[in-house]
């Protein structure tokens, strides 16, 4: 097991990131200038490294496949970034943000790095405001919060209901603004298709222009991923159509190991699927559950009706509905983490008491939070017996100036009017917690090779706690990535420029080219498309919400045959020089097709219940996960053998020494 | 429902464009106009022919990757929203739609629908950002207090995705709707007033030297904004200029 050393400093929690800091080599700013980084993908994780990293003084060259790096998916982040700044007053700390992130991954993440997210949450926000980020304050002047799942603080900042997109465009700025020092060099439209290793370390990749097809060798002394996560394995999703695992997979293949790609988050409120042809699923942000009440109907027959379109859910008394999370978890009610709202949703979708057609779906109601609003605000205006009618509209508009993007969006797709009629939701594929495995200095087991933000395994165990990402993606980037990459970098300030004419780099664009060979060469059957649904269903049905050892067995085993079909079918039109947008999902469903399969194999060797991982094997008899510590307290990291059946399992041990294992519980 | 659509082709930058015919079956109303790209581009495939290249990624209105001119409109016939919340319940049975990309000299076009809009990234890389280094020192971000209208109002024009429906509605091809959202929330912000002087010669130099033409103040940009941009932008940017400029 000595692969996997995950090297968390020695000393106690709250100052293991300080001491590290203090003891990790520097390189001085005269070497930096002679040291090149490559970064792949501009989210949140990269953008804000790669301006970073280019201000001290290293060269930087970004790759995006977008047509800049604005576009990243980061942008449509919607609710918020947390931040143990206890601005609020209501007991907020580093220990309690630590606390409740362990807690909400269901104890199956690492206690140092998630320790460190919570001391550096803090330096995110005043960063932030700095660049000119326009987060939503109070009439005072000062910043405000609010509440997400899974945690009882208000300790999280937001932007309305974009702050991806304000936090994104602030390290875009950032980025811009060493683009025009010439620090950072910007490749848009090119998509990582190899990583090239020279004597064990990572020092380039090659990199397809998507204008011109061409290939281009570019070499650094290290290689950032920051590509964000797979969810796009299931097709439909609310990741962005071009999101991929190319670069993270890439990199698999090349000797990183990949850990708990099992770990997916399925996320409790997003607008139901409604028809054959949908590309992709709308999320409606987890903020709405502060003010929104989830229920269903409480007798069969109404719920019948309601779908038959007989029966309006406004029609139906407040005695004949279930708020089923406020029943089942007094504690935290609408606002229990995503894997467990997620999986009560099913739960009562599956027993027959959903609301659309397809009969999966669930209300999200704010009738009550409108009366409340409004009466809140007529006594706040000294409108003295305000009627129904002007509580109403009071009430509407403390909504829309919350919500009003979210509502807007929800009524253009749905074709309802959201603030008279609930909304209707249903789970749907969101953040996926695995990636490549990494150590306490963001590095894969690839020396000189670093994976950041959602890519990476590290921060959230089973399940993600909403306004996290946000804070993990910044948090790598501005303030520990730029760090830890000196100690690795201080080795190289001798060793110059790397040249890409070398035999390595020959070879890794050699097999890149064979492999789009390969891929133009199908027998033309079948479009990407028709492989990339057919994967979706198998692991949307059966790595899904809730999966078991005979499904995933399945699922192994149709995946391998789905992939081989591929190769010898799949149809793509025109050719590989120049633009060919089918030719670049090619790639990218070719790597889900391989990434599906180890993902299935990974929950199938998890013989427990933990967040986002359900097995129905293995659940109380209420229902909840249950975890076994004794055997599955571990990170699992893959490593590539060949085919994915052959994948080879390394466990790195999870160590808590500040938290007690206890069974997670919202009620 | 079925539908004529008419669709610019175009092989890559260096050829000459035309527009093609393509009758289509079987569109619902729930589809959004991308998935309605979708099924054509899928029985082109099925058909062996070239399927027609769009931009489009996040399909949820906020990356500002999807463009089209639709109808003659940026993003098409709907208010406050990009092609990719346009759906096809906005159109009825036999309807000819007519599919371009953006026109703009600084937004050639690349391939069929697909348009280079680097220029707004050079406008952007000019100036639109404040010169603070990331560091774990700065000041705590409760230390100034900001007038929440003005960070209300800095919100609204931050909120611009870049997609370049301003310059394609402009009969200029003007970006100055575009330039100005970001040099109005900074200029709001206490934090941006202290390069406010050099960012908006500097982007508004690059923004001429791109090629954009000037603001024909005839607003048809907010008219088309997909964010709702406010014209107001414009006219607070023409008064830091104003002011930058006599100052020197």
């Amino acid at each position: 097991m000595g692969i996997l050393d995950s090297k968390i400093p020695t000393g106690p929690l709250a100052e293991k990131w300080t001491k590290h800091k203090n003891d990790i080599h520097l390189v001085g700013p005269a070497n930096k200038r002679n040291i090149d980084i490559i970064v792949v993908g501009t989210g949140l994780a990269g953008g804000s490294a790669a301006a970073t990293l280019a201000e001290l003084g290293y060269n930087v060259k970004t790759f995006c496949y977008q047509d800049s790096p604005r576009r990243a998916h980061s942008i449509a982040a919607q609710g918020g970034i947390n931040a143990a700044k206890n601005y609020q007053g209501d007991g907020d700390s580093t220990y309690r943000l630590f606390y409740d992130t362990i807690k909400g991954g269901d104890y199956r993440s690492r206690e140092a790095n998630v320790y460190r997210l919570a001391e550096e949450s803090v330096n995110i926000i005043d960063q932030c405001v700095a660049q000119g980020v326009p987060f939503a304050r109070e009439y005072g002047g000062l910043l405000d919060n609010r509440s997400v799942g899974g945690v009882l603080v208000s300790r999280t900042f937001y932007a309305k209901g974009q702050t991806g997109q304000q936090l994104l465009l602030g390290a875009y700025a950032a980025m811009n603004r060493q683009i025009n020092r010439g620090k950072i060099m910007s490749f848009t439209r090119h998509e990582m298709m190899d990583l090239v290793l020279i004597k064990g370390k990572a020092r380039g990749i090659i990199a397809r222009n998507l204008v011109t097809g061409e290939l281009e060798r570019h070499s650094a002394h290290a290689i950032v991923l920051a590509t964000g996560g797979y969810g796009n394995v299931f097709y439909l999703s609310t990741n962005a159509m071009g999101s991929n695992v190319m670069a993270a997979w890439r990199a698999h293949r090349r000797g990183a190991f990949f850990a708990n790609p099992c770990f997916t988050q399925i996320h409790p409120t997003c607008i139901p699927v409604s028809g054959d042809q949908q590309s992709k699923l709308t999320l409606m942000s987890e903020s709405l559950r502060n003010d929104g009440r989830i229920w269903v109907p409480k007798r069969l027959e109404d719920a019948k009706a309601i779908r038959d379109g007989k029966l309006k859910p406004v029609q139906l008394k407040e005695e004949d509905r279930d708020y089923f999370l406020e029943r089942r978890y007094p504690a935290f009610g609408n606002l229990v983490p995503r894997d467990v709202a997620s999986r009560a949703a099913k739960e009562r979708c599956d027993a027959g008491f959903g609301v659309n057609k397809t009969g999966e779906a669930v209300y999200l109601d704010f009738a009550a939070a409108i009366q409340r609003y409004g009466k809140e605000q007529a006594l706040t205006q000294g409108i003295v017996n305000a009627n129904e009618k002007e509580i109403a509209k009071l009430g509407k508009a403390v909504i829309e100036e919350k919500y009003g993007n979210l509502f807007q969006m929800y009524e253009k797709i749905v074709d309802e009017n959201p603030y008279e009629t609930p909304m209707m939701i249903y789970p749907a594929v969101h953040y996926t917690m695995g990636g490549l495995w990494v150590d306490y200095n963001l590095q894969t087991t690839i020396e000189g090779c670093y994976c950041l933000g959602e890519a990476n395994f590290s921060d959230h165990g089973a399940n993600r706690l909403g306004a996290s990402a946000l804070m993990q993606g910044l948090a790598d980037g501005y303030f520990v990535l730029p760090y830890t990459i000196g100690d690795y970098l201080s080795n190289d300030i001798r060793t110059g420029k790397i040249p890409t004419d070398s035999s390595e780099f020959e070879a890794a664009e050699t097999a890149v080219k064979t492999r789009l060979e390969k891929l133009m060469g199908g027998s033309r059957l079948h479009s990407v498309d028709h492989y990339h649904k057919k994967l979706g269903k198998i692991m949307w049905n059966k790595c899904g919400m809730a999966r078991n050892a005979k499904e995933l067995k399945e699922a192994i085993k149709e995946i391998s045959e789905l992939r081989a079909d591929f190769w010898t079918n799949v149809k793509i039109p025109g050719n590989a020089e120049g633009m060919n947008q089918e030719l670049e999902k090619a790639g990218r469903v070719a790597d889900f097709l391989e990434l599906g399969e180890l993902f299935a194999k990974d929950a199938l060797e998890r013989n427990e219940s933990c967040g986002g991982h359900f097995r129905d094997e293995y659940q109380t008899p209420e229902g909840e996960a249950l975890r076994d510590d004794k055997n599955f307290k571990y990170v699992a990291a893959w490593e590539f053998k060949g085919e994915p059946k052959d994948a080879v399992l390394h466990k790195e041990d999870l160590v808590y020494e500040n938290i007690e294992l206890k069974t997670r519980s919202y009620k | 429902m079925k539908l004529n659509l008419k669709i610019w082709r175009q092989k890559d930058a260096k050829s000459k464009g035309h527009m093609v015919d393509y009758p289509i079956n079987g569109i619902e109303g729930d589809m959004s106009f991308l998935e309605m790209l979708d099924v054509l581009n899928e029985g082109l495939i099925n058909k062996g022919e070239e399927p027609v290249e769009f931009d489009h990624d996040c399909r949820e209105g906020i990356c500002g990757t999807c463009s089209l001119q639709i109808n003659g409109e940026p993003h098409g016939p709907d208010r406050l929203v990009t092609t990719c919340q346009l759906h096809m319940r906005k159109f009825k049975d036999g309807d000819t739609i007519v599919i371009e990309p953006f026109r703009a000299t600084a937004f050639p076009v690349i391939k069929d629908l697909i348009i280079d809009r680097s220029a707004f990234d050079r406008i952007q890389q000019a100036g639109g950002y404040i010169s603070v280094n990331t560091s774990g020192n700065t000041v705590d971000g409760n230390a100034t207090p900001i007038n929440k209208h003005a960070a209300d109002e800095a919100m609204d024009a931050a909120t611009c995705i870049g997609c370049g429906a301003c310059v394609a509605a402009c009969k200029n091809a003007s970006a100055m709707l575009f330039t100005s959202a970001k040099v109005s929330q900074f200029a709001l912000l206490p934090q941006g007033r202290i390069e406010a002087v050099d960012r908006v010669q500097n982007m508004v130099r690059q923004m001429d030297l791109e090629g954009f033409g000037n603001c024909t103040n005839t607003g048809a940009c907010e008219v088309e904004c997909p964010k709702g941009i406010s014209l107001e932008n414009i006219a607070r940017m023409n008064r830091e200029y104003l002011s930058a400029t006599t100052k020197g």
